[in-house]
């Protein structure tokens, strides 16, 4: 049986370790540089026939498939409180770097990753990978990656996020207080075609999605979810899913958090009950209010520049440029203010507006060297305004000041403070 | 009477079938064996656990055995790993992870803080020992569940016996701690007058 065998994970990190050996070659010679080893370790010259040769071989590899160039630098970096990877070599939180991001699709390559315990990236043949539908159904089945992709399939722009994604005054740039966020095109089936298939049968309420990398993670979605847009998807960005993301099968849950979107999908059954899976118990909450506020998550949206830790060289035209998304459906609208939340202005769509996806969204602007306060909020095709701090805090009843903790996924509106020498500070306290 | 009952039993059936009946005929049945091996999902009602029994004390030689006391501490607690074990008084090490500080609940602590006794066996069943998953039989993780269950003063006794009809059933300290999760429409807002 697939689900036995376990990818072996020291030959994964071997051809790890050999890409990231034939990036670092590429980039040394694409930028002209020669490689730094000390005298004691440099080996012989290699005749010049076997350096042509391997100059030769890295060109055709180049040309077979392509690299960014080595001035373009944006990297992932472990989100908050815990290395990636952590004491025991597994990949944990890790955030995309929002502050260099434009347009609306995120790189695949810089696709946040997230997983709630942590996570050995699995090694899976897709030949050898299976998904069964069973539960309460009336035709249980198992399918191959192979026949999923002759159902008819759905190309769907959706973000992801997770639910820790929160702004702490500690951050120091965009990426560290927004980037567990990110947007991807998804190709799949739609979950209801598979589901139908099967029957669902009267008095089910919930699927159990499972995932097959060593944890076997999984999570309750409520069936009226399940039936209306989820994605089992193969595709992303136009090429198979990433193995950090979840190769060869995905569920797309849109616009839940991200505990949802079960990677290596293996199993989905069909249930009458939450079924408080190790996923489910750890997002547990007691107030039924911050339950709703951990499923589907609200409308939110970020100013991507000019944010924290960038730098205005000084006055004169720039674009503010934010990103806007909302878990409930298409963003509407999107604000900004120069002056601290005083007034606000219209900006202008810059993508499509799709359901449940990272919207672009700039407003041309004239800075004139003094120094300000930016905010953007956004609103949702259901009307849903993206709150301040200040007006969750009143919604609760509940004190607010420096270090108010928002319950729930938190999707308040954030500052960034511009000072008079142009650099970009995180305005929340 | 007969008769307008079976017409609707036929009128019943006829909607079903037109409404369920497969489109595109991919897809094999998976055999029983197949269904067995992969329904690991434990519901709080128990009904997937298989077959075993396990007591505390016999918990406490595989806490050992099978390495688990490596990670997590000789007393389940100080180890690089998350705290399994409340001790009165000592730190705790909940493992940090993003959104811990808006109440994710400690990845280890589940005797403390899951309403159910499900939660902890479906767990160690399908996610320990880390690097070793799914070699535990299902006596280990009986006898596992109930340690941690016993040292954290959920059950009493040592020799208790713990199996697939009375685990769902222990009174978990939190047992209400899950409120049940409001009906997900389309289409409409995650909470009410929620700004």
């Amino acid at each position: 049986m697939e689900s036995k065998k376990r990818p072996s994970r020291r030959k994964f990190l071997t051809s790890g370790a050999a890409v990231a050996g034939l990036a670092g070659a590429a980039v040394r010679s694409a930028s002209g540089q020669t490689p730094v080893s000390s005298p004691a370790n440099t080996p012989a010259p290699a005749p010049a026939a076997l350096a042509r040769a391997a100059a030769e071989k890295r060109l055709k590899d180049l040309i077979a498939y392509g690299e960014r160039s080595p001035f373009v630098t944006s990297l992932r970096e472990p989100a908050d409180g815990r290395p990636s990877p952590d004491a025991f070599g597994l990949t944990f939180h890790v955030v995309t770097p929002l502050g260099e991001s434009v347009g609306s699709i995120t790189p695949s390559s810089l696709h946040y990753v997230a997983a709630h315990r942590g996570f050995y990236v699995p090694n899976i043949d897709p030949k050898e990978h299976r998904l069964m539908i069973h539960g309460m159904v009336d035709r249980p089945l198992i399918f191959t990656v192979d026949e999923i992709k002759r159902l008819p399939s759905i190309t769907r722009v959706h973000f992801l996020e997770c639910i820790g994604n929160r702004s702490r005054p500690a951050h120091k740039t965009v990426a560290q207080t927004h980037g567990m966020t990110s947007c991807s095109e998804w190709t799949g089936v739609l979950l209801s075609v598979l589901l139908k298939e099967a029957g669902v049968q009267s008095g089910a309420s919930w699927i159990v999605s499972e995932g097959a990398e060593e944890i076997k993670g999984a999570s309750s979605v409520p069936l009226a979810k399940a039936m209306d847009d989820c994605l089992v998807c193969y595709g992303m960005n136009g090429e198979p899913v990433r193995p950090q993301q979840g190769f060869p099968l995905r569920l797309i849950v849109p616009g839940f958090e991200g505990i949802y979107q079960t990677k290596y999908l293996r199993r989905i059954k069909v249930v009458d009950r939450y079924y408080m899976t190790y996923n489910d118990y750890g997002h547990l909450q007691k107030d039924p209010k911050v339950v709703a506020l951990t499923e589907q998550l609200g409308p939110k949206s970020v100013i991507t520049f000019p944010s924290a830790g960038q730098q205005l060289p000084g006055p004169g035209f720039y674009e503010i440029s934010a990103l806007a998304w909302s878990g409930a459906g298409a963003v509407r609208r999107l604000e900004i203010s120069t002056d601290g939340g005083r007034s606000w202005k219209d900006a202008e769509l810059r993508t499509p507006a799709y359901r449940m996806a990272h919207t672009r969204f700039a407003l041309p602007w004239t800075w004139d060297g003094k120094a300000c306060e930016l905010m953007s909020r956004c609103t949702d095709e259901l009307g849903t305004v993206q709150p301040t701090r200040a007006q969750v805090a009143k919604y609760w009843n509940e004190p607010f000041g420096p270090g108010y903790r928002v319950k729930g996924a938190d999707n308040t509106v954030q500052m960034w403070q511009v000072a008079s020498d142009g650099s970009v500070h995180n305005g929340n306290v | 009477m007969g008769t307008s009952r079976l017409l609707m039993l036929v009128m019943i059936l006829g909607a079903s079938v037109s409404a369920q009946s497969p489109t595109y005929h991919l897809g094999r049945t998976p055999t029983a064996e197949e269904v067995r091996a992969w329904d690991i999902a434990i519901s709080p009602t128990g009904k997937e656990l298989p077959p075993g029994r396990g007591t505390a004390k016999e918990g406490a030689e595989l806490y050992v055995d099978r390495g688990c006391r490596t990670c997590h501490g000789p007393t389940g607690a100080g180890g690089k790993a998350p705290t399994l074990i409340v001790t009165k008084g000592a730190p705790t090490n909940p493992g940090t992870m993003p959104g811990m500080d808006m109440g994710i609940m400690a990845p280890g602590l589940m005797a403390v803080s899951a309403p159910y006794a499900t939660v902890m066996w479906d767990y160690i069943n399908r996610g320990m020992p880390l690097g070793r998953e799914g070699t535990l039989t299902p006596n280990e993780v009986y006898a596992l569940t109930a340690f941690l269950l016993y040292k954290n003063d959920v059950i009493k006794s040592e020799d208790e016996v713990l199996d697939a009809q009375n685990l769902p059933k222990i009174q978990m300290p939190n047992r209400d701690g899950y409120p049940g999760h409001p009906e997900w429409k389309h289409g409409e807002p995650r909470l009410r007058n929620y700004p």
